[in-house]
């Protein structure tokens, strides 16, 4: 018997019987659709992660007062704030950075009738840089302005959007807090980042909001920029010991600061959603091999339907090795049809649950294969033995069954 | 044949189907094999068609003792050199009566092109060439019976084995049938074993076994052993 002969028979067979075939095949195709989709949608988080942090802006390391946040948040210790020599001694101290000090404060923002509660951030124009967010119209910070504290601001999309009503803001004034502030710039569209819009933000000269807001000369966080790619692991070391240096940390004390890195962020991140990929891989592989064990039922019961056909098989000549490949190729069809259809509705699944959530379409050709070849092995393994049942039939008794 | 016994079940629940059957069949011979139910006829037949093994004794098949060849070597046998005929048709269902007639070829691995020639050429011979592609069910029983002959002697084998080819059709069908096979025989100089309980289709036969409780009581031309 050859190859094409045994193919087209197992088609015969699978399409004398499409209804059943259908369902036999159904608990492959779930499998592998879910498979396929998981492992996508897994992937395709991973890179939106990506995405959204090249957003941010690499090579960004935050540092912040405050006990080293291993465990809850809650149980951070407030700690001294930094003070602007601290920001000039880093700018001093350590090379190839660009620095933008910032102070962090909600404040009321008051323009005719809108009324609302917006993060204003002080610091200088490095931050447009450092933050990659750029002044889009208008202009950037004038050096008096900067040293003097002036009551000027650049807001976000997102305020002109809300606060204007999209009608021109340049030049106009906003009350944020008991400040009235010019508007001289407005920031380019970023979109939301992590779960926060990064649109809804005002940004004044650093000295204007600790003078006329916080009252106070305090830095809440260092924004630092690495500025040649992989550097950023040597700065945060040397950012850390010159604070440490500063703010008179005995070496066996804990830092009363701390510096994330967006890398180490990102790294935790896609080491989450590759732990959650593998998690909803498995429980869909477990599926998948639920639906093999479909088809061995169901092959099984198609050996003992189809008892007289192996007999009369057997006695015009046909070996058993003949009808053990029938019956083993009719199962391999099966799951591999059940494979193909899977991997479709599986990419399908994974486009339309990208679309949904407004995460970057990935396709992997390696899973799209893997799910392929484990539906195959499948066929192979779980139609094994209802073949070698078929195959072992004594011919007498296969003819005499009714 | 030689001493052929067949023995089902052990000890007090033994049943010897067949009990010490010597028998020759000589190339061309056109044998029908009578008895009562129970008789041993039919575990004779299939015993002479490899489909089945003796307990006991020995038999040569064209001077090759079947005993010695395993599952394999008796398809081969059987694909070779034996055409099957049986008393329920036993048609694959919803399959064209052409791939019916096709099937032994294919484990024969006859070309796709041969293969459909040889089953048309097949049908022909039992006048269904124009019924190709009808499917067991939208034939008659006669038809069915017909193109269950065809696919039998396909693969042009010198030994065909029917099991009450006539059983679940007709006198006229039957006889039909029967002349059918009398002249296909004498066309391709058959050796023909038939399994009848019918004395008129026996009659066709040149020489009659009559089996009783797994013995052969009588045999001889069907004139005489049925009188």
């Amino acid at each position: 018997m050859n190859t094409a002969d045994t193919l087209a028979m197992a088609g015969q067979a699978i399409a004398r019987n499409k209804l059943r075939s259908f369902l036999t095949t159904l608990g492959i195709i779930i499998g592998v659709a879910s498979v396929i989709a998981m492992v996508h949608l897994g992937q395709s988080a991973t890179k939106s992660v990506e995405q959204q942090f090249a957003n941010i802006g690499s090579n960004l390391l935050f540092v912040m007062p405050g006990v080293s946040q291993h465990g809850p948040s809650a149980l951070r210790v407030s700690a001294e704030p930094f003070e602007m020599e601290d920001v000039a001694a880093i700018r001093r101290e350590v090379p190839g950075i660009l620095v933008a000090p910032a102070v962090s404060r909600n404040e009321t923002v008051v323009f005719g009738n809108a009324n609302q509660s917006i993060r204003v951030e002080g610091s200088t124009n490095e931050y447009f840089t450092v933050r990659n967010h750029p002044v889009e119209r208008g202009r950037e910070f004038e050096e008096a302005e900067l040293s003097s504290g002036a009551a000027v601001c650049v807001v976000g999309d997102t305020v002109v959007e809300e606060m204007y009503l999209n009608t021109e803001p340049l030049g106009s004034n906003l009350r944020v807090g008991r400040t009235a502030c010019r508007v001289i710039g407005v920031l380019e569209q970023r979109g939301l980042s992590m779960g926060q819009d990064r649109d809804d933000v005002i940004v004044m000269p650093i000295k204007a909001v600790q003078r006329r807001l916080a009252g106070n000369l305090d830095v809440n966080t260092v924004y630092i920029s690495a500025l040649q790619d992989g550097t950023s692991s040597r700065v945060r070391s040397e950012v850390e010991s010159l604070l440490r240096q500063r703010r008179r940390i005995a070496p066996d004390e804990e830092d009363d600061f701390y510096v994330r890195d967006t890398q180490d962020i990102m790294d935790a991140l896609s080491e989450t959603t590759a732990t959650m990929t593998l998690l909803l891989g498995g429980i869909a592989a477990v599926s998948l091999l639920v639906g093999g064990i479909g088809i061995m039922n169901i092959m099984l019961v198609s050996v003992t339907e189809r008892t007289r056909e192996i007999g009369i098989r057997l006695a015009i000549g046909a070996r058993s090795r003949d009808v053990l490949q029938q019956f083993l190729v009719e199962s391999v069809v099966l799951a591999t049809l059940g494979g193909v259809i899977g991997v479709l509705i599986g990419m399908a699944g994974t486009w339309l649950m990208t679309e949904q959530f407004n995460m970057p379409f990935v396709a992997s050709p390696g899973v799209i294969v893997l799910g392929f070849t484990f539906s195959m092995t499948i066929g192979v393994v779980f139609g094994y033995f209802p073949a070698r049942k078929a195959a072992h039939l004594n011919p007498i008794d296969a003819l005499r069954h009714e | 044949m030689r001493g052929i016994y067949k023995l089902y079940g052990q000890g007090a629940a033994e049943v010897r189907a067949l009990d010490g059957i010597d028998l020759d069949i000589t190339a061309g011979e056109f044998v029908a094999v009578m008895g009562p139910s129970g008789s041993g006829k039919s575990t004779c037949m299939n015993i002479l068609g490899c489909l089945d093994v003796p307990s006991a004794g020995e038999y040569l098949f064209r001077g090759v003792d079947v005993a010695s060849l395993d599952r394999d070597e008796l398809a081969l046998l059987r694909r070779k050199f034996m055409g099957f005929v049986f008393q329920s048709f036993n048609l694959l269902p919803r399959t064209s009566a052409l791939a019916n007639v096709e099937l032994p070829l294919i484990y024969e691995n006859v070309s796709r092109k041969r293969r459909k020639r040889l089953a048309l050429d097949a049908l022909r011979l039992v006048g269904l060439e124009d019924r190709a592609d009808a499917r067991p069910n939208q034939l008659s029983g006669g038809q069915q019976q017909r193109v269950a002959i065809a696919r039998a002697l396909v693969t042009e084998p010198p030994f065909l084995l029917a099991d009450e080819p006539t059983g679940n059709l007709d006198t006229r069908t039957a006889d039909e049938i029967m002349h059918r096979l009398v002249e296909l025989r004498n066309e391709r100089d058959l050796t023909i074993v038939m399994v009848t309980h019918e004395p008129d289709i026996a009659m066709y036969a040149e020489r009659v076994l009559f089996f009783v409780d797994g013995r052969i009581q009588r045999d001889g031309p069907p004139a005489e052993v049925l009188t």
